[in-house]
C-alpha cells in the first residue's frame, strides 16, 4: 500500500473508464460508486424537499392563528415532512450514499458482495418513494397522521394512508437488502490484512447499523401491513371496540422505530470517528471501545422502545424497566464522545470544513443526547411528553447530529469522487451561519416545550408567540447557510480547484487510490499492513 | 470488462441466512400479537381453535414436511450432478406446494362459507376475542400462503435453470438457497399449525 505517490491525477475514473456514460449506464449500473451517487442525489433531493416543508411549517407557526395555511394542510405538512425526512432521507441516507461510495474501498474490496442486489435496493427505494409521493396527490389527499401512523386515527382517517404506508413498506425492503448486502460484504470481502481490528470505524458503524436494519425493519413491515389490513379488511386488531389494543400498535411501531434512530445516528458517529483523527493528526483514542460501543448501542438500543410510551398506559413496571434501559444507552454514547474528545487532546487540529461540521456534531449531539435523558427519565418525561421539547431534542440529535455529520461527509468524501473541491472560506462561512441558525431554531423549541407548548398543534396561546417567532427566524438563518453551503459545494465539485492525492492526509484505503477512483477501485489486490488511523504506517505526514 | 465475476458461495449462503432472519422476524410480529392477545382472551382463543378444521391442517403439515424432504433430496441430487432426478424432485416439491394451496383454498372457502372471516357479521356478533383470533389466523396463514407461492415460483425458476444447464453439479448455490427458503416456509408452518389448530 502506498499513500505517498498519490499526487498523480487519474486520467480515467469510474466516471468514464468503462466507456459508458449515458443515463442508462448510471441507473442500471452495478458499480457501488455509481449506486452511491445515485443514492446521494436521491436522498439529498428528498432532504431539500423536507427542508422546504419544514420551512413552511415554521412559517405557519410564526404567529398564533392562521398564518399561511389551514389546519388540515398543516397536519398533512408535518406528516409529510416527517415521512420524507425519516424514511426517504436519513434512514437510507448514510448507508445508501456514503456507505456505498466509501465502504467497499475502505475494506479493500472491488465492490459489495451482491452488486445486482445493491442496484435493486436503489430501485426499490425509488419505487417506494414514488408511491409515497403519489399518495400525496391521489385518493383522499396527503396523510395527516404524523409520521408515526398511530392507530386508531390512521385506521379511520379518510386521507391516503394506505398508499403512503405501502410506499414505506417497499422502502423498508430496500433497507433490509442493503443491510444483508453490507454484512455479507464486510464478512467476506475484506482485503488481505484487513482484520476486524483494522476496519475503519465508519465500517464498524455500518456493520452495527446493518444488523439493526436486518433485525428491526421486518417488524416495521408487518406493522405497516397490519395498518393496511386494518383499513382494507377491517381486521380490528388495533380497534378497542373489537377487542384490539392500540397500545400493541405502539409497541410494534417503536420496536422498529426506536432502533431506526440508531440507523440514523450510528453511521454518523462512524463518519465523525473517521474525520476527527485525520484533522487532529493523531490516531483515534480508544479504537476498540468506539467499535464496541457501536455494537452496544445497536444491541441495547433495540430494547428501549417503550420510552416513547410512558404516557400511553403501560404498566409502571414496564415504565421503570424501559427508563432504566434507556439510561444504559447513554453509556456507550458517552464512551464515543469522550473518546473523540480524547483524540482531540494534544492533537494538531486543523479547522477545515469537514472538521468544523464534525466538531459541531459532537456539541449538538451532546446537547440533544442530554435532553434525551430528561425524556428517558419517566418522572420528567410526563411533563415534556409530546411537547416542543421532544421536537427540539429529536432535531438536535438527528439534524444537529446526523445531519451535520452528513454535511461533514459531503465535504470530506465527495471531492474524492469528483476530483474537484469546494472553496474553503465560503464553506466555513456557511457552516457558521448554519450553526447559529440551527441553535436559534431548535433551542427555542426546547424552551417552548418546557413552557408547555404541545407539538403538532396548529394554534397556540399568545404567551408562546415570541419564542415561536424567534424559532422561525432561526429557520431562515439556517436556510441561508444551507443554500450557501450547497452552492459552494456543488460549484466546487463541478468547476472548483482540482482535488488530487491525499490532501486531508487520511490513512484509510480510499486515500491510497487514484482520484476519482477507477471502476476497479484498486489496480492490484491491496494488502493492508497498517491500521486505519496509523498515519505513520501509512506514510502520510 | 476484463475481470471475471467473483463467485463466493459462502457469501451467497450467508446473505441468504441473513435474509431468512428477516423473514422470521416478519412473522415474529404476528406471533407477538398472538401471545399478547392469547393472554388477554384465553377462552375465546380456545373456542376459536375448536372451530378449525384439524384434518386440513394435519394434511397440510404432512404435505409441507414431505415437500421439504423432497427439496433437501433435490440438493443432494444436484450435488451428484443427477440433473434429471433433481428436476423430478423439484417437480415433486412444487406439486406439494400446489396441493397445499388447494387445500388452503378448500379450507378457507368452508370457513368463509360459515361466516368466519375478518369483519364478518357472525364474528361481530360473537365475543371480541374470537374475532381477534380469526383476524390473526387469516393474516398469519395468508402471509404464509404468500410465502408458499413465492417459494414455489422460486423453485420453478430453479427447475427451469437446471433443465437449461445453468444450474449443475458444479454450481448450485441458487438451488441450495431456494431450498433454504423452502425450509423456512415449512418451519413457519410448524409453528402456525400447533398454535392455531392443536394446543387450544
Amino acid at each position: 500500500m502506498s499513500f505517498a505517490d498519490q499526487s498523480r491525477t487519474a486520467t480515467s475514473s469510474f466516471w468514464n473508464d468503462t466507456g459508458r456514460t449515458g443515463v442508462a449506464s448510471w441507473i442500471f449500473s452495478t458499480d457501488h460508486k455509481r449506486i452511491g451517487l445515485l443514492y446521494f442525489y436521491s436522498v439529498f433531493g428528498f432532504f431539500l424537499v423536507g427542508v422546504v416543508l419544514g420551512l413552511l411549517l415554521r412559517l405557519e407557526l410564526m404567529a398564533p392563528g392562521r398564518t399561511i395555511m389551514g389546519p388540515q394542510t398543516y397536519n398533512a405538512l408535518f406528516t409529510v415532512h416527517g415521512v420524507v425526512m425519516v424514511f426517504l432521507f436519513i434512514i437510507p441516507g448514510f448507508q445508501g450514499s456514503f456507505g456505498n461510495l466509501v465502504m467497499p474501498i475502505q475494506i479493500g474490496a472491488r465492490d459489495v458482495a451482491f452488486p445486482r442486489l445493491n442496484l435493486l435496493s436503489w430501485w426499490l427505494y425509488i419505487i417506494g418513494a414514488v408511491i409515497v409521493l403519489t399518495s400525496l396527490f391521489t385518493g383522499g389527499g396527503p396523510p395527516d397522521t404524523g409520521w408515526t401512523f398511530y392507530v386508531p386515527f390512521s385506521a379511520r382517517t379518510g386521507t391516503n394512508v394506505s398508499l403512503a404506508v405501502f410506499g414505506v413498506f417497499i422502502i423498508g425492503f430496500a433497507s433490509i437488502l442493503t443491510g444483508v448486502n453490507f454484512i455479507t460484504t464486510i464478512h467476506r470481502l475484506r482485503a488481505e490484512g484487513m482484520s476486524w481490528g483494522r476496519l475503519p470505524l465508519f465500517v464498524w458503524s455500518l456493520y452495527a447499523t446493518s444488523w439493526v436494519q436486518i433485525l428491526a425493519t421486518p417488524i416495521l413491515a408487518i406493522t405497516l401491513t397490519l395498518v393496511i389490513a386494518e383499513r382494507l379488511l377491517g381486521t380490528g386488531l388495533f380497534d378497542p371496540g373489537r377487542g384490539g389494543d392500540p397500545l400493541m400498535y405502539q409497541h410494534l411501531f417503536w420496536i422498529y422505530s426506536h432502533p431506526a434512530v440508531y440507523v440514523m445516528i450510528l453511521p454518523a458517529m462512524g463518519v465523525i470517528s473517521d474525520i476527527i483523527p485525520v484533522f487532529s493528526r493523531k490516531p483515534i483514542f480508544g479504537y476498540k471501545l468506539i467499535a464496541f460501543s457501536s455494537i452496544a448501542i445497536a444491541a441495547v438500543g433495540s430494547l428501549v422502545w417503550g420510552h416513547h410510551m410512558f404516557t400511553s398506559g403501560m404498566s409502571e413496571t414496564a415504565i421503570l424497566v424501559f427508563s432504566f434501559l434507556t439510561f444504559i444507552v447513554a453509556i456507550p454514547s458517552a464512551i464515543k464522545v469522550f473518546n473523540w474528545v480524547s483524540t482531540l487532546y494534544k492533537g494538531s487540529i486543523s479547522l477545515e470544513a469537514p472538521m468544523l461540521f464534525a466538531l459541531t456534531f459532537i456539541l449538538l449531539f451532546s446537547i440533544g443526547g442530554l435532553a434525551g435523558l430528561i425524556l428517558g427519565a419517566a418522572a420528567t418525561d410526563i411533563h415534556v411528553h409530546d411537547t416542543h421539547f421532544v421536537v427540539g431534542h429529536f432535531h438536535y440529535v438527528i439534524f444537529g447530529g446526523s445531519g451535520f455529520a452528513f454535511f461533514a461527509a459531503m465535504h470530506y468524501w465527495l471531492p474524492k469522487f469528483y476530483g474537484r473541491r469546494y472553496a474553503e472560506k465560503p464553506a466555513i462561512v456557511a457552516w457558521g451561519i448554519m450553526f447559529v441558525g440551527f441553535n436559534i431554531l431548535y433551542f427555542s423549541m426546547k424552551i417552548l416545550g418546557l413552557k408547555g407548548m404541545p407539538r403538532r398543534y396548529y394554534d397556540y396561546l399568545p404567551e408562546f408567540a415570541t419564542l415561536n417567532l424567534i424559532s422561525t427566524i432561526g429557520s431562515w438563518i439556517l436556510a441561508v447557510g444551507l443554500v450557501l453551503m450547497l452552492v459552494n459545494l456543488f460549484r466546487g465539485l463541478f468547476r472548483g480547484e482540482p482535488f488530487v492525492g491525499n490532501p486531508w492526509g487520511g490513512a484509510t484505503l480510499e486515500w491510497s487510490i487514484t482520484t476519482p477512483p477507477p471502476t476497479e477501485n484498486f489496480a492490484e489486490e491491496p494488502v493492508v499492513t497498517h491500521g486505519p488511523y496509523d498515519f505513520r504506517g501509512a506514510g502520510v505526514p | 470488462m476484463s475481470f471475471s465475476p467473483h463467485k463466493d458461495y459462502a457469501g451467497a449462503k450467508l446473505g441468504m441466512w441473513l435474509f431468512l432472519f428477516t423473514e422470521l422476524i416478519l412473522f415474529g410480529g404476528l406471533f407477538l400479537l398472538y401471545a399478547a392477545y392469547l393472554s388477554r382472551y384465553p377462552h375465546e382463543f380456545a373456542a376459536g381453535g375448536r372451530e378449525m378444521h384439524l384434518v386440513f391442517g394435519t394434511a397440510n403439515t404432512v404435505i409441507l414436511l414431505t415437500s421439504s424432504l423432497l427439496a433437501a433430496m433435490a440438493v443432494t441430487a444436484i450435488q451428484r450432478d443427477a440433473r434429471g432426478r433433481t428436476m423430478l424432485l423439484l417437480g415433486g416439491t412444487i406439486l406439494c406446494a400446489a396441493v397445499f394451496m388447494l387445500n388452503k383454498y378448500v379450507e378457507w372457502s368452508a370457513e368463509i362459507g360459515n361466516g368466519i372471516y375478518p369483519n364478518s357479521s357472525r364474528l361481530a356478533a360473537g365475543p371480541v376475542g374470537e374475532s381477534i383470533f380469526f383476524s390473526l389466523y387469516y393474516l398469519t396463514v395468508g402471509l404464509h400462503g404468500l410465502h408458499v407461492l413465492i417459494g414455489g415460483t422460486l423453485l420453478a425458476v430453479v427447475a427451469v435453470r437446471v433443465k437449461s444447464g445453468a444450474i449443475h453439479g458444479g454450481e448450485y448455490v441458487l438451488l441450495e438457497n431456494s431450498a433454504l427458503y423452502w425450509h423456512l416456509v415449512d418451519l413457519i408452518w410448524i409453528f402456525i399449525f400447533p398454535l392455531y389448530y392443536l394446543i387450544l
